[in-house]
């Protein structure tokens, strides 16, 4: 005992270890807690739609229409999952390219000047609030599509366009990380086959990273599938799968920041909001796991 | 050194969090308090002789400005009061103050409304000042006049083309409230006399500000505003003839017009009733009421329940 005793007073860091390691465990638990229990309750919220108050799952998947004030009340989400994949996967479509010839600029090209003044003005666009990019869209990008293109101005391509600068900073410092990761070995050596630098870019930057571009990119995507105010602003906000880029729609996001004030707790039309909130929560799931498949293949 | 700042960190955290609990257990016990015996959910502390204690007043965002103006001035009198007012929506200030997590509940539409009928009856109401809505559109559009059949119409996309109701050549752009708005509850209810779908193609925006800016810039668009929005960059139209003014709504000949609501639970004691008091009085409602664009309810020859009914 004595013996034991004594080593404990000699070796002080070991109380040191394990308050360390408590107070760490204590933190991670905090974490896990947290998220397990928003997990379950957005899921109790977003199911009780169906078991509660019997709406079908089907129905509410598929349906087109949406109407949960009448008084026959219709829940068809699918204008919104419509019109959340759409401006999302348009603006990724707007934003990749972009982002990833910003990079090459940034890494190849103009090395110094590109990451030493470019980049955190790149960044800079990530810290800007949504509500500004929401405002300036409204007050810009869908006046100009009004007077240009037929239609309202306000739809999936205003939504489009004020998402894929939301994620541009994104994409584009993955794509920098990427290009500037790359061991200087494989350009040499295509430089020494005689290769021009735009064939070195193409044939060798490009698909040797290309799968961390697409982790980028589906992170810029789930960025935009997940951004409520800015498209709110900007997407006019019908619940139905528009003819055009330029008519009036609506996402999960935003359907669910429009309404989830104005009605109450536990009513069928708060719960189908609830509803969206879980689909919006499973598809950010996803995401996650595409991305952590992209991070496996591209360690390789 | 570093171990007791270890040890300082994961005390605070840990009452922290023990904190969090007891918030919790508060809140359901005060919940279930109130459910049971149906009084006010007062902070205990407080007394009925002098004036303490902190109140919440949540939910419409439509009324929220007044109620920070009123609050304001009332927190200057009463230094040992503090009101916190806070948004979130109708629903929510219903939901929060039936539940007792909130004292005060503002409201657009009346309880009965939004919640059920056993809860809504637990809520008493103070309407504290009437709103008016004009139907506007973009100062383009030369229509000036529109009937009640023709606002249902336009509304549930029977008309599309404003020649159709005496206009020009030019596409009808519907600028709406979302299906939940309290706002646009009462133009349906008053105005239209029924419910409409969200159409293809209309517009639904969550403010009355982006709804005022996108119906000035928009050729063809009609929308509704509260009266406090209207200026010279919308054009209101006139409902059966009868212009959108102060006088008309109190006459009642101007049927689109609702009260706000401040509800308690149960009728309110101490400080929140010197607060709802304050709110009816001259002072809030011929000087902030008038000023921000409200209608005092003192001053409406007419008074409408529930159901809408409307008596002398």
């Amino acid at each position: 005992m004595a013996k034991s005793y004594d080593r404990l007073e000699g070796k002080p860091h070991l109380t040191e270890e394990w308050v360390g390691k408590a107070y760490t465990f204590v933190c991670i638990m905090f974490l896990v807690i947290t998220i397990s229990s928003m997990v379950y309750f957005v899921a109790s919220k977003g199911l009780s739609t169906f078991l509660v108050n019997g709406v079908n799952v089907g129905d509410l998947l598929t349906g087109l229409k949406w109407n949960p004030e009448a008084d026959i009340p219709l829940f068809g989400a699918l204008p919104f999952i419509f019109g959340s994949f759409s401006t999302s996967i348009l603006a990724a479509i707007i934003a990749a390219p972009l982002g990833f010839c910003a990079a090459v600029f940034m890494v190849e090209i103009a090395p110094k000047f590109g990451r030493k003044y470019m980049q955190p003005v790149i960044e800079l666009l990530a810290g800007i609030p949504s509500v500004v990019y929401g405002f300036v869209g409204l007050s810009v990008i869908v006046p100009f599509f009004r007077d240009t293109f037929p239609g309202q101005g306000i739809g999936i391509a205003a939504g489009a366009v004020v998402l894929a600068v939301m994620i541009l900073p994104t994409i584009t410092t993955i794509a920098t990380d990427a290009l500037a990761a790359l061991p200087a070995g494989l350009k040499e050596g295509s430089y020494a086959l005689g290769s021009t630098r735009y064939q070195t870019i193409s044939r060798i930057v490009l698909p040797t990273t290309l799968p961390a571009q697409m982790t980028g990119i589906v992170l810029g995507i789930a960025r935009a599938f997940g951004e409520a105010l800015a498209v709110q602003m900007v997407i006019g906000n019908a619940p139905h799968i528009p003819h055009s880029l330029f008519e009036s729609t609506s996402t999960l996001t935003s359907a669910i920041t429009l309404s989830m004030g104005n009605t109450s707790m536990g009513s069928v039309h708060n719960n189908a909001l609830w509803s969206l909130a879980l689909i919006l929560m499973l598809m950010t799931f996803v995401f996650v796991f595409i991305i952590r498949m992209l991070e496996r293949r591209s360690k390789l | 050194m570093k171990k007791w700042l270890i040890l300082s960190l994961t005390l605070m955290l840990a009452l922290t969090l023990a904190a969090c609990g007891n918030n919790n257990n508060n809140t359901a016990g005060n919940a279930s308090n109130g459910g049971a015996s149906g009084s006010p959910s007062e902070s205990p502390s407080e007394s009925a002789s002098e004036l303490s204690g902190s109140i919440l007043a949540t939910g419409s965002t439509a009324i929220q400005k007044l109620v920070e103006q009123a609050a304001q001035k009332f927190m200057d009198k009463h230094s040992g009061v503090s009101i916190q007012v806070q948004g979130g929506g109708s629903g929510t200030g219903l939901t929060q103050v039936s539940e007792g997590q909130a004292d005060i509940g503002n409201s657009d539409p009346f309880a009965e409304e939004k919640l059920d009928a056993a809860k809504a009856a637990e809520l008493v109401d103070h309407q504290v000042a009437v709103v008016a809505m004009a139907a506007v559109v973009n100062p383009d559009v030369t229509v000036d006049n529109l009937t009640k059949q023709q606002l249902i119409d336009i509304f549930t996309g029977k008309v599309t083309n404003w020649k159709d109701v005496g206009g020009a050549d030019a596409r009808i752009q519907i600028i709406n409230r979302p299906a939940s708005s309290g706002t646009r509850a009462t133009f349906e209810k008053f105005a239209l006399g029924q419910k409409t779908e969200d159409l293809q193609g209309s517009i639904q925006e969550d403010s009355s500000g982006t709804v005022k800016k996108l119906v000035s810039e928009t050729p063809g668009a009609i929308g509704y505003l509260a009266l406090s929005y209207l200026d010279d960059k919308v054009k209101p139209v006139k409902y059966e003839g009868v212009e959108a003014t102060e006088d008309n709504v109190a006459t009642g000949a101007y049927p689109i017009w609702a009260y706000e609501h401040m509800y308690t639970k149960g009728e309110p004691t101490g400080a929140v009733k010197a607060f709802l008091d304050y709110m009816l009085s001259d002072e809030v409602q011929h000087a902030d009421v008038v000023e921000l664009g409200y209608i005092p309810t003192g001053k409406m020859q007419v008074k409408r329940d529930a159901q809408g009914n409307l008596t002398k």
